[in-house]
């Protein structure tokens, strides 16, 4: 019986100036061989120009279970968008 | 993964869960793994991604077969790139199988043990080089029709890996046909090749969309899921109208003395398919079951040493850079010190 | 009018037909393009045989960095398939450490890091050596990228399987003795290409020594360079399982003369 490799999330970003994106997962002894891994498995056809491998316990998420305390709060917020104030017509550049 | 704290105490009722997620499939919306979901949803969901993985991995040995074959070096680069994308398609649907708590080694050693199906087809063997242009055109197309939708699945990890193979697949039936086209378009020898090909892929290609509507035991609850979104008679009907012209435009026929079209349906009637084949191939009885489960676990059990090799190394570097005080540059020795994905932590 | 056929895909890695090569020139391209190209075919085989399905992925990557090298450099002396197909054992001019079997994975291993870091050495030289013919320069140019990639992957296997456990050290060390005997002929001189070649093994086996060293394995110590050992692969004299090889690519081409595909 053999020990499972680690599991980890590979983060790509795909040019420069956008950020890294979640691409999806792979299993790898060790982080120089998940970044190898990654770039042959997500990388093959030029999708991108630099990699993130994070090992996927170290990965804290927020819980669904607490979404509406989480985020709901945010919602009713209206005031922080700037679609809330009422401009008059022909005021420029604002 | 670390989590936040457990809300048991708050947690709503079942009957409360099962409503919201019934809600959230109904309204399109994608569940996502950390979500509650009924036992049931989560176990279709590892059985058919868990089939649909080992598919790609056991289908890159009837293709893979050719590669060293291959007669000439672009259909050889071609060929390789091919197989290779199986493998990474085989990768990206295990690591969304991992989004529901099962592990890739699980699951490999349940596919390993026989308790694990993929894709019959692959039971079939590829005789000459026009079985690699027949399975591109044929199988690939198939499992185009079959994948498209599941690009909408509600299952957002699955959905999100099928967008990426899907991309990827359009490659792979045109390489097909492009391959079959050379054939049919070459010497008598050649174009009887892609004829005999053709022949053999036809009906087990047909098979690959499942058995009939009447008789398939899983779809009516994968439908209301949004899992599954046409039924296993429909695709097949839209598979084989699809292809009528295409064998047109290859030169080349399909085996069926009752294919024809149906004016008032506005679709092709065909004949009727063999499932007494079917199931046999599924028993276990077709051409190549023993043999392709047979290299894949060989080819398992044969890097196992080189898989340990390299925990071990890991293993050694991380009890260095620990013992190396004040070191704090080894930023490639933070692996997890234990190797078990414990299921649901894609983000 | 007959319908157009679709003009072929360009396949990555193939660059378009450049001025043919001619003399010491067209047989530099020739070593070289054999080198890649039975590699490649070598690697090829590990397809749906790798340790992790992972590196069935890096390895069918490194094969078909291998084949793209291969096609440039026949395009420089003819028809890619007729060299590739067309030609009988005795006219390939791989050197022998391309074709031995690919044994197990530490096998495989011994041989990329042997291979691997002599390509890149050489790619390396030819870039920056005038005399060389430029479109092999300019081949070298791209593949030297490559290379360095395949050398990488190389290394950090040398690393874990050299100082991971007893078994895959065992093993390893192995692999390196059984290749050792061929790499005498990495470095013989290549018509054509006007480089140092004692210069550049020295570079090869100082390159070697730092990954083994820090592999925790010792340099083989059998013969590699002397009249006792392997090589004659540049003249076309090859190991037995290379007619194997050849027989399993050549045997489709062949059975179809003339034909398209």
């Amino acid at each position: 019986m053999t020990t499972p490799w680690p599991l980890w999330e590979v983060f790509v970003r795909s040019r420069r100036g956008l950020s890294h994106t979640h691409a999806g997962s792979l299993h790898a002894p060790d982080a120089e061989m998940a970044l190898r891994n990654a770039r042959d498995l997500y990388t093959r056809r030029g999708e991108g120009v630099s990699l993130w491998v994070v090992p996927a316990e170290s990965i804290t998420a927020s819980s669904p279970d607490e979404k509406d305390p989480f985020f709901e709060p945010a919602a009713d917020k209206a005031y922080r968008h700037p679609t809330f104030y009422a401009i008059p017509d022909g005021v420029k550049h604002l | 993964m670390t989590t936040a704290p457990p809300a048991d105490q708050r947690s709503p009722g079942l009957a409360e869960l099962e409503r919201a997620f019934d809600t959230a499939v109904a309204a399109e919306e994608r569940i996502e793994p950390r979500d509650w979901m009924p036992d049931a949803y989560r176990a279709t969901l590892v059985r058919q991604i868990a089939q649909h993985a080992h598919s790609e991995i056991i289908g890159m040995q009837p293709e893979a077969n050719w590669i060293t074959r291959a007669p000439s070096l672009r259909r050889k680069a071609i060929l390789t790139a091919k197989v290779q994308d199986e493998a990474g398609h085989g990768l990206y649907l295990y690591s969304a199988a991992e989004t529901l708590g099962v592990s890739r080694d699980e699951l490999l050693d349940k596919l390993h043990a026989g308790r694990q199906r993929y894709s019959s087809i692959f039971n079939y063997p590829t005789l000459t080089w026009a079985d690699v242009g027949a399975i591109g055109w044929l199988v690939d197309g198939a499992a185009i029709t079959n994948q498209v939708p599941l690009c909408r699945c509600s299952y957002g990890p699955y959905a999100r890996a099928m967008v990426r193979i899907c991309k990827e697949e359009s490659f792979h039936q045109r390489q097909g046909y492009e391959l079959l086209l050379a054939l049919s378009r070459g010497t008598e020898a050649q174009h009887a090749m892609a004829q005999d090909a053709v022949d053999r892929w036809w009906w087990p290609s047909l098979m690959m969309f499942g058995p009939p509507d009447d008789r398939s035991a899983h779809s009516a609850q994968s439908m209301e899921w949004k899992i599954k979104r046409h039924s296993n008679d429909e695709l097949r009907q839209r598979f084989v109208d699809i292809c009528v012209p295409q064998a047109e435009s290859l030169g080349l026929s399909l085996p069926d003395p009752e294919l024809r079209w149906n004016e008032e349906r506005g679709r092709h009637d065909f004949g009727a398919i063999d499932w007494e084949e079917f199931s046999q191939v599924l028993k276990g009885n077709g051409p190549c079951n023993e043999q392709r489960i047979t290299q894949r676990r060989r080819a398992h059990e044969e890097g196992a040493w080189v898989r340990e090799a390299a925990s071990a190394h890991a293993a050694k570097r991380r009890a260095r850079a620990t013992a190396a005080i004040g070191d704090t540059t080894a930023t490639g020795d933070t692996a997890p010190p234990t190797a078990t994905p414990n299921g649901a932590t894609t983000p | 009018m007959t319908p157009a056929e679709p003009p072929p895909a360009p396949v990555a890695g193939t660059t378009a037909v450049a001025p043919r090569l001619v003399g010491d020139e067209a047989t530099a391209a020739l070593m070289l393009g054999d080198d890649a190209l039975i590699l490649s075919h070598r690697l090829a085989e590990w397809t749906g045989h790798a340790p992790a399905l992972e590196e069935d992925v890096a390895l069918a990557n490194i094969s078909l960095d291998l084949l793209g090298q291969a096609r440039t450099l026949f395009s420089l002396v003819g028809d890619e398939d007729e060299l590739a197909y067309l030609r009988g054992e005795r006219d390939f001019r791989n050197v022998q450490l391309v074709e031995q079997p690919n044994g197990d994975f530490a096998h495989t291993i011994a041989r990329q890091l042997y291979f691997s870091l002599a390509q890149e050495i050489r790619y390396t030289a030819v870039v920056g050596t005038d005399g060389c013919p430029t479109p092999i320069r300019e081949l070298a140019a791209k593949a030297v990228k490559e290379t360095a990639y395949h050398r990488d992957h190389a290394t950090e296997w040398t690393l874990r399987l050299g100082d991971g456990t007893d078994e895959s050290h065992a093993r390893m060390r192995r692999g390196l003795e059984v290749m050792w005997r061929h790499t005498g002929e990495l470095f013989a001189a290549v018509p054509g290409l006007p480089l140092d070649d004692a210069a550049l093994r020295e570079n090869w086996l100082t390159a070697l020594e730092a990954v083994l060293g820090e592999a925790t394995l010792p340099l083989p110590q059998g013969p590699d360079a002397d009249a006792w050992t392997a090589g004659g692969g540049r003249e076309g004299i090859h190991t037995e399982p290379f007619g194997f090889l050849l027989a399993e690519m050549q045997h489709l081409h062949r059975s179809h003369p003339g034909a398209t595909w």
